[in-house]
């Protein structure tokens, strides 16, 4: 069923139809979503304006954790299945999560400085989704470590398994240890931590990195395919 | 298919013996991950704990008080506080500016050392908040409701 799926010109194909539906997808609730989240929410009672960056922060954490989750996923379909689009999709991706992770470790820190009272802390949540962007700086650059390209694909979906571990401990390092950063206010989803009036802008903000996200990947994966048709075609011709 | 079946043993091979040891190492560094200490575990363990340390908890209700002191030949404001666990507490003298989130009855954690009269002098306030989010009219309604239950 999947492996229908795992066809590049089949992949091709299908997103050339969804990308312009992503696309206006991602401008509705991108303008809605800042508007939302700027002009249209109340401050917090006890943060006042400051809570705002959450609509930024939250969602990028969430997809900085996602998006690994996916590479890792294809990482096994790499290695067990040998799927070429798999390979493709894990260097399509890691630059996107990486710049995830950066844009979660830098409004966290804008965030920190007013609430917390510093910039950064070296606590188990902090410091875990460092790690993380140290995971995915080093699949982008495992992956184009070696001459041959499937050699670097190989080692890349090796190390993306191995991080996995990083997975659960950024999830409930807030549970498992004493940290400065709270534990989560959306792990319980019949009643989260956060008041309506302000769920409502996260959920449209998360909407719209999601398409964001989609359509980056597509284009990402489109130009790796076409890529690797031109290496076959001038290796064929050198030949 | 006998090939795929035979690259996935291999990367479980691979795979299994990682994790296995990942979760041994993080489940026995346990106490060694926390980025602070509640007052109870630093009173159970001071002995150990001569130097440096962090401490967190809640600012004791009312327990805020402001006087001047001299610190380097500068006459300066000191704040005191007491944080507790609702078991234990802890006395915490600081000079120096505190975060804005800085409230009786919010989460702190400081950094600093215990005297011998068990007074912590902090070098560093840092203000936690919960998991909590809300309007300010929201709040005062939770409250007035809390108030209504208290009676």
């Amino acid at each position: 069923m999947i492996f229908k799926f795992a066809n590049p010109n089949k992949f091709l194909r299908i997103s050339k139809f969804l990308f312009p539906y992503f696309n206006v997808f991602f401008l509705i609730s991108f303008v809605y979503g800042l508007y939302l989240s700027f002009f249209n929410s109340p401050p917090d009672y006890l943060q006042g304006e400051t809570v705002r960056i959450m609509y930024i922060h939250v969602p990028c954490a969430w997809f900085s954790l996602m998006l690994y989750s996916s590479i890792a996923i294809c990482g096994f379909f790499s290695l067990v299945f040998r799927h070429t689009l798999a390979d493709i999709a894990i260097r399509a991706i890691a630059p996107l999560g990486a710049c995830f992770t950066i844009a979660t470790l830098i409004t966290g820190s804008i965030w920190g400085k007013p609430t917390w009272g510093t910039w950064w802390v070296w606590d188990a949540r902090l410091t875990s989704e460092l790690v993380l962007l140290f995971l995915y700086v080093g699949i982008i650059s495992l992956s184009n470590a070696f001459e041959s390209k499937s050699k670097g694909d190989k080692y890349a979906a090796m190390l993306s398994l191995v991080g996995i571990i990083n997975l659960p401990i950024i999830k409930w390092s807030v549970d498992w240890w004493n940290t400065l950063h709270q534990p989560a206010s959306i792990s319980k989803f019949s009643s989260p931590s956060i008041d309506t009036v302000m769920l409502i802008p996260l959920f449209v903000m998360t909407l719209s990195f999601l398409f964001l996200s989609l359509n980056i990947i597509i284009i990402r994966i489109k130009s790796e395919i076409l890529q690797r048709k031109i290496d076959i075609l001038n290796s064929s011709k050198i030949n | 298919m006998k090939k795929k079946n035979k690259r996935l043993k291999t990367l479980l091979l691979f795979l299994v013996p990682i994790f296995t040891g990942a979760t041994i190492i993080f489940y026995n560094l346990k106490d060694n991950m926390v980025f602070f200490y509640s007052p109870t575990e630093i009173l159970d363990k001071s002995d150990e704990i001569k130097s440096f340390v962090r401490l967190g908890g809640m600012v004791k209700k009312g327990s805020v008080s402001k006087e001047n002191t001299f610190f380097n030949g500068a006459n300066v404001e000191e704040v005191s506080f007491i944080i507790t666990d609702f078991k234990n507490e802890i006395e915490v003298k600081y000079i120096g500016i505190l975060p804005d989130l800085f409230k009786e009855e919010q989460g702190v954690v400081v950094q600093g050392n215990i005297d011998e009269m068990k007074v912590m002098r902090a070098t560093e306030v840092l203000a936690k908040h919960d998991e909590n989010y809300m309007p300010p009219e929201i709040e005062a309604i939770e409250s007035i409701k809390e108030k209504i239950n208290d009676i």
